[in-house]
């Protein structure tokens, strides 16, 4: 069973003259331990995808089911603790919260979703651990480079029973082996079972998932094979 | 790739056997450019004979004969180690001539042809990049020549990505149309390649 099922989205702002037709009749399913990327061009309808895969956005037609469930049926409360507990989501902005700690920052889903403070505290440490940033529990965001607050947002992201993981350029503006270690952290929860779907203008970025989409005018417009990397080190002309 | 200067390299360790020289170039480099037992032989019996290389075991071939680096064949390595390898000039990019074509044969979808190569482009840094996932986290080679490829590869992506743009935005604003014209960005873009791509070596 797919995690995240998009099938058939449209969205459109606006009316009339002003009217954008942001996703065109998008379908698109991943598995759990499954990392797609979704390239475009800028206004190809990326961002809108992200944030309907992730119920922070109704579609205008079509359906979105997250781990089965079609979001349209459920209720508000239905849908934001999905949000708490389900699904983790990195923007390249960070987003952490400037007043709390890293470990505080990590923990917060789960005390929003009704975990104790102890437990949720507990978890938090040790998603920070699995991401080599133990001794920076206690940093506030301030106190940390632009490497660490990433990593730290993508503890936040996957800690607890998370199933999807929703990225905006998640490398945001580190430098290219910095980002690595990112993606590679990405790939790692995917490896543990959880779907991810990364937006992306970097080729390099994308080129970690098993799949990558290319969206146009809000339609996938083309999509990649399964990665071979056994034919490039075949014997013979390279390319 | 000049394998004489990199068998120069892993002979200023030290004097090594001709096989020893093949495996440690290939594991130096990630295992990504292949070489063949016979070019490591040619290319040594050269350096010989050029003074930059010497070797025990006179005139008798094969594994055992050992080769060590000579005072000119150190100095020739500093040399091409500080020497840019020519980037300057342009390579026949076969890939901008293609799409430089697309744009003027009728009923050609440009967007459709960039399409094409932009998925193959990315299918292989996808191949790339899962070697280098796959690889030992020290191999410090093989992360080196793969991130490489990879700039390579994806410095043509944003070449696609750019010329996608360009293309689209001219065939939203056509330039002449306001005047009644019907002019393509194409005709005098092509000579000027073919000129261009004449002066190549």
């Amino acid at each position: 069973m797919s995690v995240l099922e998009l099938r058939a989205v449209s969205k459109v702002y606006g009316e009339g003259p002003a009217q954008v037709q942001a996703l065109r009749g998008v379908s698109l399913a991943v598995e759990a331990g499954a990392l797609v990327a979704v390239m475009g061009p800028s206004g190809s309808g990326k961002s809108t995808l992200l944030t309907i895969a992730g119920s922070l956005e109704d579609p205008t037609s079509g359906e979105v089911l997250v781990g089965g469930s079609a979001l349209a049926g459920m209720s508000r409360n239905e849908r934001a603790r999905l949000r708490r507990r389900s699904i983790g989501y990195v923007f390249q902005d960070f987003n952490l919260l400037a007043g709390l700690t890293a470990a505080e920052n990590v923990a917060l889903p789960l005390e929003l979703d009704g975990v104790g403070a102890g437990k949720a505290r507990t978890a938090g440490l040790a998603a920070l651990a699995e991401l080599g940033l133990a001794d920076r529990a206690a940093r506030f965001p301030d106190e940390l480079s632009g490497g660490e607050r990433q990593r730290v947002a993508i503890a936040r992201a996957v800690v607890g029973e998370r199933r999807l993981l929703l990225a905006d350029e998640p490398s945001g503006a580190l430098d290219s082996v910095n980002g690595e270690a990112v993606i590679r952290l990405v790939r790692a929860a995917c490896q543990r079972g959880v779907a991810g779907v990364i937006v992306t203008h970097d080729a390099q970025l994308a080129s970690w998932a098993d799949r990558v989409v290319f969206l146009r005018d809000g339609r996938v417009a083309d999509q990649t094979a399964p990665p071979n990397p056994e034919s490039l080190l075949a014997p013979g002309p390279r390319p | 790739m000049s394998v004489r200067h990199a068998l120069l390299a892993l002979l200023s360790e030290g004097p090594k056997y001709g096989l020893q020289l093949r495996e440690e170039f290939e594991a130096r480099t990630g295992e990504v450019w292949p070489l063949n037992v016979g070019q490591v032989y040619t290319t040594l019996q050269r350096l010989e004979r050029d003074g930059l290389v010497e070797s025990d075991g006179a005139g008798e071939d094969g594994p055992q004969r050992g080769f060590r680096i000579t005072p000119g064949g150190a100095e020739e390595l500093t040399g091409w180690l500080r020497t840019p390898p020519d980037l300057a000039s342009p390579p026949r990019d076969e890939l901008v001539i293609k799409v430089l074509v697309a744009l003027r044969v009728p009923g050609t979808d440009v967007a459709d042809v960039i399409q094409v190569h932009r998925r193959y482009v990315v299918e292989l840094m996808q191949q790339w990049t899962r070697i280098k996932e796959d690889g030992a986290p020290d191999d410090l080679g093989l992360a080196l020549a793969v991130d490489a490829e990879l700039f390579r590869l994806d410095s043509v992506i944003r070449w696609l990505d750019a010329a996608d743009a360009r293309v689209r935005r001219v065939a939203a604003d056509p330039p002449g149309a306001a005047a009644g014209g019907a002019a393509a960005p194409a005709p005098a873009s092509l000579p000027r390649l073919r000129r261009k791509a004449g002066v190549r070596r």
